[in-house]
């Protein structure tokens, strides 16, 4: 497979991965602000501020809504194109992926795609946002789950297949460690936002899509070690961090050939000692550590094994590389001349 | 829906001067007629919201943000009874191996500029003449293996070429994706018409670009170079690359070693033999052509001289469709081949020669003027619609470089009914088919035709008001 389309699909689907759990953390934190029935307006927009923490764009909210409120927040999470990881933003980043590997893709996949993007974009999806925020968020999960589904009905499980599985669980791990490090913000607070404890963590597992699962296995009892080992440590829900860290040494694993239990390049090395201190791991571990430092290095460990995957397939060696890199600004140029390229 | 129509005095594809339906389009007439309009709105919107889901869109030129559009669909096909596409078939059949021919000896021996039929000024001093690349074969002598000439018909409804595009054509993926939207919005309108199917292009496109790898053993790696999927016509790369199974690469995409091509890959990099490649000749290699560009492969053109991999189309096939060479082409088809042209050329005046110069000056109100080597509707001159100020600059822009003007009488392009919103009426079309040139000469029975939406217009190029329609050949 050409390393070009591999990165694009990988990104195509960490684009989505990221929507999605961008919409339903939105759509959870809409509902608690509603549960609690607060008056105060200054406390409903103040959480707002553990969200856009964990998105990692703070700074960015900082600078363009000095003193953004809820509505400033939800539309910087949401529509704004200006913040490279709003919703909007990634749904667009994800079809400029597919778009450039449109060839590989499924027609179904690319139509699913293609309509949620036209959806995002139309003045009827801007509308919504404001009209109806639970069926904008609703439209969104529902469409990106139906990609996901078609892919899995559809794509050759091949490398193709493995790189897109590969995103998708860099990034679902990726957000399940900060979502549940928004408990650290949470409970920073000195009154807690007047939330009891049961409510964020509820909250939480909500954002996850885990609170069914959770019940099952943990027969409802919402304490936070249950909590963060169902959500860190669990070896059977598919977004807990364990779970998604054995899909991506498994994807790494079907990509270079190698068997599993040892590894062939640096981000199996990583991915597979990631995966056995998980799986070696007990909750008093995590919890000794510090909640949020234990996950701040998670998402170092996460963030260096995608770097090692850009490192081991999408790079070519320095020998081989005759070009130079292009400089930023004459990325624009690039476009003109792909532009300029006479189709008779 | 038909009861109004008018052919005003021109060409009609569908109906006779006398407003009689020609006997060949008799059964379609007779089954949009008794589609009730608001159902016949609804399947049209179908179509269209068809396109724009699939992505079947285009980029606009001009335009930074990259926007794309859907190419306006008309739901009404043109319709070619089987002894006109014989003789289309012919013709075009006889005119891309006169080109080959052309191009070979322009790249070798130029005996047909020793013997004047052409001068050799006009060779030497054509924009898309490579002449580094004399002396050198090509795989199979094959020079240009796709052609898309333009076909217009005149008042008498006589079909003329009015342009070879050689170098790289567009279009396919729009001929494909119409006879589908057709099908899907419209399956009725194909009972018992013997419509003739297309869907054999991407499978033709495949086998001749097989048949020009340079390698034998093993199955032969071809590829799409798109230059990104900023180009307008990114939407069909990807088409045609799916469809024929093949990978779509960008520049970066490949590299060059010992004068081999590679592509790479996850697993390393692996040898590619032939390119189909949808890139000027200018941007293909920052090493010999244009140095910087970044759409290209380095070291590309040391390999394809080494003969190493095939391009299709070859490099500097852009001198066959520069529009004064094109006045040669009936010529050329008499000296390579010994035969009387098949189909004719439009009566095509040279500014360079000074007694057409002086009847294209003075009759410049009259005539369309065209740059030698622009496409898309660009760079042209419509006499008769032109300000007074349009007609001096070309005026002046003719005098100053008659090498790269021609100007042609204005032919009243032949019309087909079109759905204009309140009801049909006549619009201008062209037909663009597409002629691959691999083993042996095919052509998929179909085409895409141009059509001018606005009322009146001449102009079909998507960029300036035109859509498209499905093209029908009938079975025999």
């Amino acid at each position: 497979m050409l390393s070009r389309v591999a990165n694009c699909l990988y990104w195509m689907v960490r684009y989505i991965e990221r929507a999605d759990n961008l919409a339903r953390l939105i759509e959870v934190n809409e509902r608690l602000l509603l549960d609690l029935g607060w008056k105060d307006a200054a406390g409903l927009d103040a959480l707002w501020r553990p969200v856009i923490a964990s998105s990692g764009d703070e700074e960015l909210f900082e600078s363009a809504h000095p003193d953004g409120l809820r509505r400033e927040a939800i539309e910087f999470l949401t529509i704004d194109t200006d913040n490279p990881n709003s919703i909007v933003s990634c749904i667009g980043q994800a079809r400029e992926n597919a778009r450039m590997v449109r060839d590989q893709l499924a027609e179904s996949l690319w139509e699913e795609l293609n309509g949620l993007y036209l959806f995002v974009h139309s003045t009827e999806g801007a509308a919504l946002v404001r009209s109806n925020s639970t069926a904008y968020y609703e439209r969104i999960r529902r469409s990106t789950f139906a990609f996901h589904g078609m892919a899995a009905a559809t794509t050759l499980r091949g490398e193709a297949w493995d790189f897109m599985d590969l995103g998708r669980h860099l990034e679902r791990a990726d957000k399940t460690t900060r979502f549940l490090d928004i408990t650290t913000f949470i409970e920073a607070q000195p009154d807690h936002f007047g939330l009891t404890a049961d409510e964020h963590w509820l909250a939480i597992l909500r954002s996850c899509g885990g609170l069914g699962a959770f019940r099952v296995k943990h027969r409802g009892r919402f304490t936070r070690r249950n909590i963060t080992e169902f959500l860190v440590l669990a070896p059977d829900f598919p977004r807990s961090v364990r779970y998604c860290a054995a899909r991506i040494d498994e994807c790494l694993h079907a990509i270079s050939g190698t068997p599993r239990g040892g590894f062939a390049n640096e981000a199996e090395s990583l991915s597979g000692r990631l995966l056995s201190d998980l799986a070696f791991s007990s909750c008093d571990d995590v919890l000794a550590l510090g909640l949020h430092g234990y996950l701040d290095g998670l998402q170092q460990r996460l963030n260096a094994i995608g770097e090692a995957v850009f490192r081991a397939f999408i790079l070519l060696p320095d020998e081989i590389e005759q070009r130079p890199p292009i400089p930023a600004s004459s990325v624009s140029a690039v476009v003109k001349w792909q532009m300029e390229q006479q189709q008779q | 829906m038909f009861d109004h129509f008018e052919t005003d005095l021109f060409f009609d594809e569908m109906f006779e001067s006398d407003g009689s339906v020609r006997p060949h389009c008799s059964p379609l007439l007779e089954r949009f007629s008794s589609i009730e309009r608001a159902d016949f709105e609804a399947r049209r919107q179908a179509c269209d919201s068809h396109f724009l889901r699939q992505g079947v869109t285009f980029n606009v030129y001009h335009d930074d943000k990259g926007t794309e559009r859907i190419f306006p669909f008309d739901p009404v096909p043109r319709v070619i009874p089987a002894e006109e596409w014989d003789l289309l078939e012919a013709g075009l059949s006889q005119r891309i191996i006169a080109l080959n021919l052309f191009l070979h000896d322009i790249y070798h021996e130029q005996q047909i500029l020793k013997d004047g039929v052409i001068p050799a000024y006009y060779i030497e001093n054509a924009k898309h003449f490579r002449p580094e690349f004399r002396g050198i074969d090509v795989p199979e002598d094959i020079y240009i293996q796709i052609c898309g000439s333009d076909l217009i018909r005149g008042d008498d409804g006589q079909y003329f070429v009015l342009e070879d595009n050689a170098r790289c054509p567009s279009g396919a993926s729009y001929l494909l994706e119409n006879r589908n939207a057709l099908k899907r919005a419209f399956p009725g309108l194909f009972d018992a018409m013997g419509v003739r199917p297309v869907d054999a292009y991407p499978r033709e496109l495949r086998r001749m670009l097989e048949f020009i790898s340079p390698h034998r053993e093993g199955d032969a790696v071809c590829v799409l170079l798109t230059p990104g999927c900023y180009n307008s016509a990114y939407f069909e790369h990807c088409y045609l690359a799916r469809e024929m199974g093949i990978e779509i690469v960008e520049g970066k995409d490949l590299v060059v070693l010992d004068d081999f091509v590679y592509m790479r890959t996850t697993k390393g990099l692996e040898r590619v033999d032939v390119i189909y490649r949808r890139i000027d000749d200018d941007f293909i290699d920052p090493t010999v052509f244009r140095k910087d560009s970044v759409l290209g492969v380095p070291g590309i053109m040391q390999a394809y001289r080494a003969g190493n991999v095939a391009l299709a189309n070859a490099v500097g096939t852009g001198v066959a469709d520069d529009k004064v060479v094109y006045h040669f082409v009936p010529k050329m088809i008499e000296y390579y081949l010994g035969q009387q042209p098949i189909l004719p050329n439009v009566q095509t005046y040279l500014a360079y020669e000074d007694s057409d110069r002086k009847y294209i000056l003075d009759h410049l109100p009259e005539l369309v003027v065209k740059s030698a080597n622009e496409s898309g509707g660009y760079g042209m001159l419509m006499g008769p619609t032109a300000s007074k100020a349009e007609l001096e600059e070309f005026r002046a822009r003719i005098q100053d470089d008659p090498r790269n003007f021609i100007a042609q009488p204005v032919i009243s392009l032949s019309r087909c009914p079109t759905w204009c919103g309140e009801g049909f009426e006549g619009r201008h079309v062209d037909l663009r088919p597409y002629i691959i040139y691999g083993e042996s000469v095919k052509i998929v029975p179909g085409g895409l035709t141009r059509v001018a939406l606005n009322k009146g217009s001449l102009v079909v190029n998507s960029s300036q008001g035109g859509g498209s329609k499905d093209t029908w050949v009938l079975r025999g």
